[in-house]
């Protein structure tokens, strides 16, 4: 190969910045995983090898409530959030340009910046609202909670495969018979399957992950993994929550795998 | 009869900052079972019209029949046209034969029907041994030829073909230019064939348009557009040609006499009313060297380049213009003149074209 005009591994320093900022990433995470197979009570002090946090974590009720509610709210977010998504991707690429379409990129990107916390603030007055109105009071509000902030997650991978897509494709299709529809289910979707794979993948990871929007949203007893963590935290402090944390660290480490695997078999 | 494709005054301007004025009210009719040609040089419409009779743009003006029904309102999916792309546009997800069976399952023809013609088509294109394969594990030529069997499959009216042979190596080339010839002839298709190599229009075409910038210079059949080219662009991107300017003696409808550079007149068609200074253009081909005075022009032999089949001359004229002669060489001849020879350019009158300007 020839040689680099410019190589920035080649500046003086540079090596040693990329190792402190992947020490400072990774080194608290880590501590995290070695600490959760600490034998002792302490998640500083180390006092030898030891499985009992994760026995711990695995027969805690609690954590068991917690894991299924995330679970299940990740799922039904994911998924509602990746349909809405395929859909808005879809009249933001294949329609003709319309007036107000930079707009609309925008309304649909609003999760990511709006501050969460306006949002969750937002949320727990609406709901509260709806709440009072209709007495119900089950999982619905954080699955729709979760979904909306996910769309855009789900949204840019789809969105950018589609418009990396070859458009002559589809006119071939449109030329040889098909309907649109069936254009769409025969020559977009089958080609649209690992973006939509990465954003479904994307949009589940970001609602495991949420704390802020559902601490605000949930009703009493209504604790995701995360929001039960935060809740341990202000008690008593023991490496049970290193195992969780880890346990979770290894479901996104999975997934991210997953999808690379996917994608390579793909092609 | 009616004319399979028909455009009257068809105009597209593609929106943008500028606009651009991709066609200017351009005149088509071609016939059925015709292989028509569009020829010109890139950027100057050709696939803009296909895209107009495939549906997949809409003119912005003007009209456009196919058998006597206006396309106008008619989406692609319901036209009896099918295209070869520029670019192919195989479906990667699927097998040659899935794309060659696609536009027939498409139309809801039966399974047993669908494998037959898929068949068919694929041993057309000599391509049965790859019938599994997936589109993008084979090789150009072949992607090309998957693509001509797909757009055969459904039997179309008319097929458009946007420079599909333009990947394709020379003598690979020369094979499919003959197989398309055949497979026109064979089925019946109306041809719509894109090119911007004058020779593959000359050799394959019943008819050719040729176009530049957005408007058609002229149609014909190959040899009237290469013999009798209406003006000097198309004399110019057809072909080699010598342009000469003369003057207009007497032009008593349409019979002219020219007086040219040398002083010496020939008689040749032209438009009536053309008077003045014209231009006429010579092939290389149609003049031959000669003693300065039988020549129609004189000059000096500057250059002689052996081409093995041919001889080109190079004759610098009085006027200090260069005119180029192609001579046949003979296994025993020799032009009989050396480079700095008084020389005479002699042709036939009937061989120079008045051109419009
Ligand atoms: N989608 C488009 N938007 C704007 N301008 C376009 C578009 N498509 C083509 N044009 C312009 O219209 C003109 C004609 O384009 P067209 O593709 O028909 O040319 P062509 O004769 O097929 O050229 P080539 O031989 O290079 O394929 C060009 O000036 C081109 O830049
Ligand atoms: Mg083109």
């Amino acid at each position: 190969m020839a040689e680099r005009v410019f190589d920035i591994r080649k500046q003086t320093g540079f090596t040693t910045i990329a190792f402190a900022c992947f020490a400072m990433l990774y080194m608290p995470i880590i501590l995290l995983v070695v600490y959760s197979f600490n034998a002792g009570t302490s998640i500083a002090i180390w006092e030898g090898f030891s499985w009992r946090w994760y026995a711990s974590a695995w027969e805690n009720e609690q954590v068991q409530e917690a894991t299924l509610r995330s679970l299940v709210v990740a799922l039904w977010a994911s998924g509602i959030s990746t349909t809405v998504a395929v859909l808005a991707a879809l009249a933001t690429t294949r329609t003709r340009r319309f007036r107000g379409q930079t707009a609309v990129f925008a309304l649909i990107n609003q999760p990511l910046m709006v501050p969460e916390i306006v949002t969750a603030v937002a949320l727990l007055i609406f709901f509260a609202m709806i709440k009072v109105a209709t007495g119900y009071t089950g999982l619905a509000y954080l699955i729709l909670a979760h979904s909306a902030f996910c769309i855009p997650f789900a949204y840019l991978p789809i969105r950018a495969r589609l418009q990396g897509m070859d458009l002559s494709l589809e006119q071939a299709a449109a030329d040889l018979y098909a309907t649109p529809f069936q254009v769409f289910r025969r020559v977009t979707l089958p080609q649209l399957w690992p973006g939509i794979l990465a954003g479904a993948m994307l949009a589940f990871v970001i609602s495991l992950d949420d704390v802020v929007i559902t601490e605000f949203v949930k009703s009493a007893g209504q604790d995701t993994l995360p929001t039960y963590m935060l809740g341990q935290l202000r008690r008593v402090v023991t490496p049970e929550i290193n195992a969780i944390s880890t346990a979770l660290l290894g479901i996104s480490i999975t997934m991210v795998i997953a999808y690379t695997l996917l994608s390579k078999f793909r092609k | 009869m009616t004319n399979a494709i028909s455009a009257r005054a068809l105009r597209k301007v593609y929106p943008g900052n500028p606009p651009v004025e991709a066609l200017g009210g351009v005149e088509i009719d071609i016939a059925d079972n015709e292989f028509f040609t569009l020829l010109g040089p890139s950027g100057c419409g050709k696939t803009t019209i296909l895209r107009l009779i495939a549906g997949f743009e809409h003119p912005t003006s003007g009209t456009l029949e196919m058998f006597g029904q206006s396309l106008l309102d008619l989406p692609p999916y319901k036209r009896q046209i099918n295209t070869v792309f520029q670019s192919y546009a195989l479906f990667p997800h699927m097998t040659v034969a899935e794309n060659i069976g696609f536009g027939l399952e498409m139309l809801g023809r039966p399974k047993t029907e669908i494998s037959q013609t898929v068949g068919e088509m694929m041993e057309l294109v000599q391509m049965s041994h790859l019938a599994d394969r997936q589109t993008g594990q084979i090789s150009g030529g072949q992607q090309q030829r998957v693509a001509l069997a797909r757009a055969l499959a459904p039997k179309p009216r008319v097929l458009l073909l946007d420079e599909p042979l333009s990947a394709l190596d020379f003598k690979l080339r020369k094979n499919m230019q003959l197989e398309l010839k055949r497979l026109q002839t064979e089925t019946g298709i109306t041809f719509i064939f894109v090119t911007h190599d004058q020779e593959e229009a000359l050799t394959m075409s019943d008819r050719i348009a040729v176009m530049s910038d957005g408007a058609i210079r002229q149609i014909g059949s190959p040899r009237e557009i290469y013999d009798h080219p209406a003006d000097r662009f198309v004399a110019d991107f057809i072909g080699d040609t010598n342009f000469l300017s003369a003057d207009v003696v007497e032009n008593r409808d349409g019979a002219a006499t020219l007086r040219l550079g040398s002083g010496r007149t020939i008689a040749a068609r032209a438009a009536q009313g053309v008077n003045g200074r014209v231009t006429i253009a010579v092939r290389p081909e149609h003049a031959r060297l000669g003693t300065p005075a039988e020549g129609l022009l004189a000059g000096v032999l500057s250059d002689a380049v052996y081409f093995g089949t041919d001889t080109h001359f190079h004759v610098t004229l009085e006027d200090g213009t260069t005119f180029v002669l192609r001579q046949q060489n003979s296994p025993d001849s020799t032009a009989g003149f050396a480079t700095g020879d008084p020389v005479g350019v002699c042709f036939p009158a009937e061989v120079a074209q008045v051109l419009r300007d």
